[in-house]
Order: structure tokens, then C-alpha cells, then sequence
């Protein structure tokens, strides 16, 4: 049995490369997968003290946390498509105005 | 050293290798397939931990349907390799240290916090779909069916923007 503690480490980790990426990635794309992997990266606590205390709350919840990040992905990912259509560019630098 | 923990490290170097690798690679389409690699390692992961439901969910909804989603964007816009400006490389080392404080800061917090969790561990004999399911469909069926219409305001506002404004 694997303790909970190298699971939450883990799931750490995740989260600050996640953080990582988020900051140091420009295009806008993979800044939104930045997020998607921070969500992961929750997700695994979730399970991992879900298997600890043996309450299965923490699984209902990673199910709650998957249905919302599908239901981001595809409002931002329309907002992507639209920027990319106005400005012609990816990268979030090019993307300081809210006004055309 | 047991079989699940080599199996847990094996599947944990897995995860970090592409979360490392999305960071690393120029090309979105190069990252996007990281980030599959890195939700199936997850996906193993729960399935060591005894939740198949989330693990099945995971590879369906995440690898599946959600990173199918990306690269499709990817390909339809035909994003290109990022281009880094002199102000975003000045920006790396104060992001850097914040990382670095924010990893510290939740290292110490599960070295102080978690030492009561890891007594409590049990072996992963709960009836694991079941008892989701009996949750879902009684004590969490009113944010189940907000959940629902949650999905469907998110596909009317995508399909709202994304479609073409008539000229």
C-alpha cells in the first residue's frame, strides 16, 4: 500500500508545474491546458484522501471537478477561436486590449 | 519494495515527465500530447487507488473528449511554435521564485497536516462504483442535475460565440 502522503506530494508537484507552465507559456492554448493540468493535479488529492478516510465524498467531487473543467474547456475554447479570429495571433502578449 | 509502489513510481515519474514536457516543448500540439500523456499516468494512479469510476471518467472525458477538443482547436487554428518577447524572458525569474515559494509553502503545510491522514489509510476495499453511485444519485443529486444544465449553458454560450457574426 502506498502511503497517502507520496500521493499528495505528487499531486503537488503537479500543481506547481502547472503554476509553472501558466506563467512561463505565452501562447494562449497551452496556458488553458496549464489549467486543465492544474485541475488534475487537485483531482489526485481528491482521490488519494478519498482512499484514506474511506468516505467516497472525494470521488463524487473529481467527478463535479471533470464536468466543470469540460464545460470550461468548451466556453475557452470558443473565446480562443474568437481572439484568433480578430487579432490573427495566439500569443497572449498580442492580447492587451479589450477594445479592438 | 512493494509491486504497488513501483507501480506507483513508475506511473508518478510518468505524470512528472509530461508535466515537464508541456513546459518544455515549443509547439502547442507537442504539449497537448504531454498532458495526454500525464491524465493517463493520473488515470493508472486512481486505478492503484482503488477508483475505477474516476479512473474509466478520467480517460473518457479528459483523454478523450477534452483533449480531443485541444487538438482539434490546435489544428483549426493552426497554432504555430510560441515566440517568446524580450519583456516574457524578463518575467521567468520572479515567476520562478513565486513558484518556488508556492511549492514550498504547500510542502510544508502537507509535511505539518498529513501525518494524522497517513494512520487512517485503509486498503482499497470500499465497493467503489456502488457507493458512487448511491452518493450521486442521493445525497448529491440536486448539484448532479445543476451540473446538467450546466453543461448545457456551457455548449449554448460556446456554440453563441464561436459561430460567425452575420454581416
Amino acid at each position: 500500500m502506498v502511503p497517502t502522503n507520496y500521493y499528495v506530494i505528487l499531486s503537488a508537484i503537479l500543481f506547481g508545474l502547472g503554476v509553472l507552465a501558466f506563467i512561463f507559456k505565452r501562447n494562449i492554448i497551452t496556458i488553458f491546458m496549464s489549467i486543465e493540468l492544474m485541475l488534475n493535479a487537485v483531482n489526485l488529492a481528491f482521490v488519494a484522501f478519498s482512499q484514506a478516510l474511506g468516505k467516497l465524498d472525494g470521488q463524487v467531487f473529481v467527478l463535479f471537478v471533470i464536468v466543470v473543467a469540460a464545460a470550461e474547456a468548451a466556453v475557452g475554447l470558443g473565446i480562443i477561436i474568437l481572439i484568433a479570429r480578430s487579432r490573427q495571433t495566439l500569443n497572449v502578449e498580442r492580447v492587451d486590449l479589450l477594445k479592438l | 519494495m512493494t509491486a504497488s509502489l513501483a507501480v506507483f513510481f513508475a506511473l508518478a515519474a510518468l505524470a512528472v515527465i509530461g508535466a515537464v514536457s508541456l513546459i518544455v516543448q515549443k509547439h502547442p500540439i507537442h504539449s497537448a500530447l504531454s498532458l495526454i500523456v500525464v491524465m493517463i499516468a493520473l488515470a493508472g494512479l486512481y486505478l492503484l487507488l482503488g477508483a475505477e469510476f474516476v479512473a474509466a471518467v478520467q480517460i473518457i472525458v479528459y483523454g478523450g473528449a477534452i483533449m480531443v477538443l485541444f487538438v482539434f482547436v490546435i489544428m483549426l487554428l493552426n497554432a504555430g511554435v510560441e515566440e517568446h518577447t524580450s519583456i516574457s524572458k524578463m518575467a521567468g525569474a520572479p515567476g520562478l521564485l513565486l513558484v518556488v515559494a508556492l511549492a514550498g509553502f504547500v510542502a510544508a503545510t502537507i509535511a505539518r497536516s498529513t501525518e494524522s491522514v497517513e494512520t487512517t489509510l485503509q486498503t482499497g476495499e470500499i465497493a467503489s462504483t456502488l457507493g458512487i453511485s448511491n452518493m450521486i444519485f442521493k445525497d448529491f443529486v440536486y448539484p448532479f442535475e445543476l451540473t446538467s444544465f450546466l453543461i448545457l449553458v456551457a455548449v449554448l454560450g460556446a456554440t453563441v460565440l464561436a459561430q460567425r457574426e452575420k454581416s
